[in-house]
């Protein structure tokens, strides 16, 4: 069952470069979010906040609190834990060049410990299905590598590799950027089958996406959320100027 | 004006194709040359030695014909397989150090600067330097310490595989793209767990490139075995006594005043070659059959 997370007075950098200032937002259980906004502003920073990812970094920082469900990820949690729980697909497909499209799959499981192969097998061929990849792949599991396919497929392996975790929460930075239009209603159906149990948090700049999708929106400008309201209301009648200009594509 | 138009630079630009394809060419085969010069020079000199008594012999005394360096050929195996396993764990742990633990650190810059400097230190300093270690102290409790033992030449070998094993496997690491690491990381793997599963497999060719190197490198070593093996006439797998290698026995032959001696020398060094080109391959064949359609 997915959770909802609250965000308050959230601050990151990298450097002295102030990326997101005061971030306070409400991210709903069992609801897909879009995060939308111009290049720079902030949304891949802000999701990898989400699951202290940006930490990894050496020169970033972070203030303020993330609670996901009754946890606040900053302060009573270790970052393994959170990850686990928060599944993420990152904005550039990064399967593990070395490992058969079966292992990229079932990686997250396996580094963890887990060994029963029946499942797992279960588990993999699920997964793959669920991010629309299995068809394509069936026959090579366990004989291509992740980096022999496409940059499209290599992103829904890594959609199948988040999902085979089970997370509570899916993070994901414009998974269907490198997609075909075929791929990406595949990998849209996939996230509305997906959020009656996940929370989903998506960053995309396709706003066609973002209406299709998400039932909430945030709207990010130079590292702050400017407007975070219903998907409907965004699009058809925002409160700021500068989000009305956004989706107008009066700049950006 | 469109590049592609104009006819006269169309041409230039082919004939600079096809030089620096030339020089390309020029430099592989300069490359190549004095390797296949050494061999055939070693095939012309020492083929007519290497027979069945060759690599089942041990050598005869002076004066009597025939005889092999089958002894050395073992010697010099246990002496590798004794160096591999210290040199090549030692080596392999302090690159993960150096990438993956230590980065920035004080430790991993003193680190790799010894690793540096050690790389650079003769062959015959290391051999003394291990004499000094290992046989001249005459402490009776401990086993392997105060004589010349294959114990202390395959440490002797092992240590001077360290800082070529080292620093490759770093520089391997750190080749690994970051959204490699990032990946394991955000599947909520624990970073010794990603880094030992995930990075150092997705590195491990070019780190078995390095071992492969260090091997190759320490296999023809006879300055630090002097000092150390000693080199052994008869059959010995002690490894508390001195112990046959070929390229000692290469050099006792090549200096000697008998010619029965010099063509067994020039034997000694064609199947030295020989058996690192054959190890080497064969450490390649079997960790390249893993090896999946794509992987990069
Ligand atoms: N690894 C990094 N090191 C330093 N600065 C970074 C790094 N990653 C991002 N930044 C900076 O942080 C700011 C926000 O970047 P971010 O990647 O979050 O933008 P984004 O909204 O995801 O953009 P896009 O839509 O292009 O993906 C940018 O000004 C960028 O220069
Ligand atoms: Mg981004």
């Amino acid at each position: 069952m997915g959770v909802g997370i609250e965000v308050t007075n959230l601050n990151a950098w990298y450097g002295t470069n102030h990326t997101l200032q005061d971030i306070n937002l409400h991210i709903p259980a069992n609801h897909a979010t879009a995060l939308i906004g111009p290049s720079g502003c902030g949304k891949s920073t802000f999701v990898r906040c989400l699951n202290r990812m940006h930490e990894t970094n050496p020169i970033a920082r972070v203030t303020g609190g993330v609670k996901v469900g009754d946890v606040d990820i900053y302060a009573d949690a270790k970052p393994v834990e959170i990850r686990r729980r928060i599944g993420m697909v990152f904005q550039r497909p990064n399967p593990f060049p070395t490992m058969s499209i079966y292992d990229n799959v079932a990686s997250g499981l396996k580094l963890n410990g887990y060994r029963n192969r029946r499942v797992l097998d279960e588990i993999v061929e699920k997964s793959l299905r669920n991010s629309a990849l299995w068809d394509e792949v069936k026959d090579d599991l366990r004989k291509k590598s992740g980096a022999s396919l496409s940059g499209g497929q290599q992103q829904r392996l890594c959609i199948a590799r988040a999902l085979a975790v089970d997370p509570e929460v899916l993070l994901m930075d414009e998974p269907a950027s490198a997609l075909d239009p075929v791929s990406t209603s595949k990998i849209e159906d996939l996230i509305f089958e997906l959020k009656s149990q996940y929370t989903i948090v998506i960053v995309t700049h396709n706003m066609q996406q973002a209406a299709r999708v998400a039932e909430k929106t945030g709207f990010f400008l130079n590292g702050r959320l400017v407007e975070f309201d219903s998907t409907h209301k965004i699009f058809t009648n925002p409160s700021d100027k500068r989000t009305e200009d956004y989706i107008t594509g009066r700049f950006g | 004006m469109p590049l592609s138009g104009n006819p006269i630079r169309s041409k230039i630009r082919a004939a600079t194709d096809n030089a620096v394809t030339g020089l390309a060419i020029l430099a592989t085969l300069l490359v190549i040359a004095p390797l296949l010069a050494i061999f055939g020079y070693l095939i012309y000199k020492g083929a007519s030695s290497v027979n069945l008594d060759f690599f089942t012999k041990i050598p005869k005394p002076v004066g009597e014909e025939g005889g092999g360096m089958a002894n050395a050929i073992v010697g010099s195996a246990v002496l590798l397989a004794l160096g591999t396993i210290i040199g090549v764990p030692v080596g392999i742990g302090g690159g993960i150090y150096l990438a993956e633990f230590g980065r920035g650190t004080k430790l991993a810059n003193a680190v790799r600067f010894t690793a540096d400097v050690l790389n650079g230190v003769p062959s015959i300093v290391m051999g003394m330097a291990a004499y000094a270690l290992l046989v001249g102290p005459q402490v009776s409790w401990l086993p392997f310490l105060g004589h010349f033992s294959a114990f202390a030449g395959g440490v002797a070998l092992g240590i001077m595989m360290i800082p070529t094993v080292c620093r490759t496997t770093e520089e391997m690491l750190l080749m690994v793209p970051h959204a490699v690491r990032e990946a394991a990381l955000g599947l909520g793997v624990p970073n010794w767990r990603s880094v030992l599963s995930i990075t150092v497999k997705t590195a491990s060719p070019g780190i078995i490139t390095g071992c492969m190197l260090a091997f190759a490198r320490v296999a023809g070593e006879t300055a630090p075995l002097i000092f150390t093996a000693l080199g052994n006439e008869y059959w010995s797998l002690d490894l508390n006594q001195p112990i046959a290698a070929l390229p000692l026995q290469i050099y006792k032959y090549a200096l000697s005043p008998y010619d029965e001696w010099h063509r067994l020398a020039w034997a000694g060094a064609l199947v030295l070659i020989v058996l690192i080109v054959l190890s080497v391959s064969l450490v390649r064949y079997v960790t390249s059959r893993g090896v999946l359609k794509g992987a990069s």
